[in-house]
């Protein structure tokens, strides 16, 4: 079950902005929560896939909705 | 203290084997408790060229990087309290000049601007400055002054060139308080030589 409390309205932000404010959004939150990012630059998909091999968090989905890319990360 | 060198009665093929099998979990360890480093050197100090160092510092840190960049020359400017930042399509012949507002195709095209216009039209770099500031506002890219400051807060170390300030008579007072210290070139460098990156931007 996922339960995502905690969004992330990252839409209308460009490189690295939705990067740095997901990190900041992250760090607020207990290990094993789920944060979800919703962003409209193309770029972040790539990015925020690296962002979480690179700090270990996981990527539990990421997917093109209509209201823009929505990407559901469980803090590690 | 036993010093006594275990007898391993053990063929060397599996000797070996159990080497190489040790030896990549150590460096897997290793790897996985090293923390990647960063320095940059920042010697530019146009609207443009304050982007690469602030943008790549900021998202590394997100990473978890440990980062420094070194401002020196006109990248010190980057430090100033007040940023007055310009970018100029004069000697920047890649830079597009094309319209911030107006409907997508006015907004595609590029402005035919002859160099000799640029040179003649007093304030031509103010207008391309704001034009340029313009564009980046409407596409959701941040200021140079919020980059700075993310920087900072995700502990990026600011270092400014000691020298520069001498050589060009900056006082001091007109820098940003979070630089984290005035150096010379001697000091950067052996931290350069630990990064895992180094960039000159």
């Amino acid at each position: 079950m996922t339960e995502t409390a905690h969004i992330l309205d990252a839409r209308g932000l460009n490189c690295p902005l939705p990067i740095l404010r997901t990190k900041k959004a992250i760090a607020a939150l207990a290990s094993g929560e789920i944060l979800e990012v919703i962003a409209t630059d193309p770029g972040s998909v790539k990015d925020l896939d690296s962002f979480c091999s690179q700090t270990g968090h996981e990527m539990v989905s990421s997917e093109e909705a209509d209201n823009g890319f929505v990407f559901l990360i469980r803090k590690a | 203290m036993n010093s006594t060198v275990p007898v391993i009665d053990m063929p060397t093929k599996d000797l070996d084997a159990w080497f190489n099998q040790r030896f990549d979990e150590k460096m897997a360890e290793r790897e996985a408790a090293h923390t990647p480093s960063m320095t940059i050197i920042a010697t530019k100090g146009t609207l443009d060229m304050a982007y690469p160092p602030f943008i790549l510092a900021s998202t590394a840190a997100a990473l978890g990087w440990d980062v420094s960049i070194f401002f020196t020359f006109y990248g010190l400017s980057l430090l100033k309290k007040q940023l007055d930042l310009k970018v100029s399509p004069l000697g920047n012949p890649a830079m597009p000049m094309k319209l911030p507002e107006g409907p997508s195709w006015i907004r595609g095209k590029e402005l035919p601007v002859p160099t000799s216009v640029m040179t003649l039209v007093p304030g031509f770099e103010n207008m391309a400055t704001s034009m340029m500031q313009k564009t980046m506002d409407k596409k959701g890219i941040a200021r140079i002054e919020e980059l700075r400051e993310l920087c900072a807060e995700a502990e990026v170390k600011l270092v400014a060139c000691q020298m520069t300030v001498d050589l060009f008579d900056h006082d001091q007072g007109d820098f940003i308080p979070e630089i984290h210290e005035w150096v010379g070139a001697a000091s950067f460098l052996p931290r350069a030589l630990k990064a895992d990156v180094n960039l000159f931007v």
